[in-house]
């Protein structure tokens, strides 16, 4: 059960993490590589997620960031190398199977069901905890309507903290940019992950959305849920980050805590550019 | 980037508005015969609540899960087929010829529905397109057990020792059934697998990665809309008596596809009000005589024009503007 704590646990630069002590990791990626028609979109990419950290991937546009992504929820099969979760290897399972091992995420481009209520969406991220064979549905049985609206209670919780509160009753096709983005999360949450990728969740959004979200992000993470971060808000991803990753053109650029990514001067590279 | 913020309130707690649209159909199927003064009225409205039982299912299919079928046609006229020869050759109760037809359509369905719906768009309407007219063509050469273009003649409907027979019968029968298959559908659409369906409509990737087995709603879709179609089949040959392969064709599918999109998506009695329309129209228009198709189509053509979303969800649109105005 992961319930959202009330209290945030520091995160990032101020986080009290002794160095040495031996994290397990939740995620490993190993050699991973995936072509496009002759290109390598990720090249030979090795990395490791620990258990309970915010672990931000960062580079520029087009360096890779959500087909890895893809690649570890199973969007995408890779072309070589392996996807470590929780201790087993699941690179080539499909998404849905992905997910009811622990893995859930969001999306750049929004992924919202426009079709259905804000809180349907939610529900329907409660699908793995419901009972979704047919017949049950078809009849409605009273124990299937029981735990559809224990289902409820607890997507209305879920909005409510991710400050989504008042539009419980909204359709989605009514809802704004920066709620839908919440909403994504929210709908991600309801399937009590173990590990949740957010891709680019602040982006699109203005400095206070942004700063809501870097809260609703901590929250999570303090709730015992694994994070990985694609974000171009720097201040978002410097100041939350446990461990960051940097990518370019596919390949693992520099990898280590927010001070000595900032540091890197291959990161910095990158980003600015070469003066020679 | 921030829009401002319409919230806008579902209408009433779902609970009172399943029950209350359910009364009002039965209501309207009750009270109904009273206006409907002779057999021939009776007549049409039977043919139009078994094309709604039809359109049910289908709007499952096309409506919620977004997966088209222009071949739905096809399980009608196996259903129709398997109680005519059950039934009428080989002398079976026919509800066990019922039976024996859902389920042979079921068990088709499913294996056709897991290569035929990993297609999208046109492929998808291609490869339902190929069944439906498969169907037809089996029917119309297997002239030893069909009858073949001709059709053939199927005993009434007895059980428990009642003979079904004659117009005043039959529409309690169809109303009945048709009240059934929209409490079904209804049922389903709030539900856990109901949601997943119009998941895979309204994002399949994002409901795959909630835990969303894709490729399993959409063969549900298409296995419950098929069983309806072969539900609504049997009944049909044994209230008319006499079927033929027409009944399976293509026109018949794409008919009732345009049943489901005139009615209005995603709306269970948007299917049932546009089978009823789509029945009785051609009826009432024949008052234009050699002009009664052309006007027809004309109506379609405007409606879908003006009222894209069809006609019952673009009702409930102005009706849900009016009330926040």
């Amino acid at each position: 059960m992961t319930m959202l704590a009330n209290a945030p646990i520091p995160h990032g630069e101020n986080a009290v993490t002794p160095v040495a002590a031996p994290s397990k990791a939740l995620l490993g990626v190993e050699n991973l590589s995936r072509e496009f028609g002759g290109v390598l979109a990720i090249e030979n990419l090795s990395f490791t997620v620990s258990q309970g950290d915010i672990h931000s991937i960062i580079g520029p546009n087009g360096a890779g960031k959500t087909t890895l992504f893809n690649l570890i929820t199973g969007v995408y099969k890779p072309s070589r190398g392996t996807v470590l979760f929780d201790g087993a290897t699941v690179s080539g399972l499909p998404p849905y199977k992905l997910a009811a091992r622990g893995m859930s995420r969001t999306f750049q481009n929004l992924q919202i069901f426009f079709n259905m209520t804000a809180i349907e969406n939610v529900m329907v991220g409660r699908h793995l905890h419901l009972n979704g064979r047919l017949l049950p549905s078809l009849f409605r049985l009273p124990s299937l309507v029981r735990k559809d609206r224990e289902a409820k209670e607890r997507a209305a919780e879920l909005m409510t903290s991710v400050g989504l509160a008042k539009y419980v009753d909204a359709h989605a096709s009514s809802m704004p940019y920066g709620a839908l983005k919440r909403l994504e999360i929210a709908r991600a949450l309801a399937s009590e992950p173990k590990l949740l990728l957010l891709d680019e969740p602040a982006a699109g959004l203005n400095a206070t959305e942004s700063r809501e979200i870097d809260e609703v992000i901590k929250t999570v993470a303090a709730s015992g849920v694994t994070v990985i971060l694609v974000e171009h808000d720097m201040k978002m991803v410097m100041g939350i980050s446990d461990r960051i990753t940097a990518l370019n053109y596919g390949r693992k650029l520099a990898e280590g805590t927010p001070g000595e990514v900032a540091a890197n001067p291959d990161v910095v590279a990158a980003y600015l550019g070469t003066m020679d | 980037m921030v829009q401002i913020a319409a919230t806008r309130t579902t209408a009433s707690p779902p609970i009172n508005t399943r029950l209350l649209s359910l009364a009002a159909l039965a209501a309207v199927i009750a009270t109904l015969p009273l206006a409907l003064t002779n057999n021939f009225h009776l007549d049409i409205a039977i043919l139009a609540g078994f094309n709604a039982i039809v359109c049910v299912g289908l709007n499952l299919l096309i409506g919620y899960a977004g997966q088209i079928s222009l071949g739905h046609a096809g399980f009608f006229g196996i259903g129709a087929y398997a109680s005519g020869i059950l039934v009428t050759t080989y002398g079976w109760p026919p509800i066990a010829a019922l039976l024996a037809g859902a389920v042979s359509v079921g068990v088709l369905s499913f294996l056709l529905a897991k290569p035929i719906l990993r297609l999208k768009g046109h492929y998808l309407a291609m490869a339902t397109l190929g069944i439906g007219i498969i169907v037809s063509i089996v029917l119309r050469t297997e002239t030893g057990l069909t009858g073949g273009p001709d059709g053939m003649m199927v005993d009434s409907f007895k059980i428990f020792g009642l003979e079904l027979y004659g117009e005043k019968t039959w529409y309690w029968v169809v109303g009945v059934v048709l009240f059934i298959a929209v409490w079904l559908s209804l049922n389903l659409i709030d539900s856990p697998v109901g949601r997943a369906l119009r998941a895979v409509h309204g994002s399949e990737v994002a409901a795959e990665v909630v835990g969303v087995d894709t490729a399993r709603y959409k063969v549900m879709a298409f296995v419950v809309s098929a069983v309806f179609a072969s539900v609504a089949g049997s009944l049909f040959a044994h209230y008319t008596g006499l079927i033929t392969p027409a009944k399976a064709d293509f026109f018949k599918s794409i008919e009732l596809v345009t049943m489901v999109v005139f009615g209005g998506m995603a709306s269970t009695f948007g299917a049932v009000i546009g089978a009823v329309l789509l029945t009785v129209l051609p009826q009432a228009l024949t008052v234009f005589q050699d002009y009664s198709q052309i006007v027809l189509g004309a109506i379609l053509m405007f409606t879908m024009v003006f009222m894209p979303k069809g006609l019952l969800p673009t009702i409930e649109g102005l009706i849900a503007q009016r009330r926040r105005a």
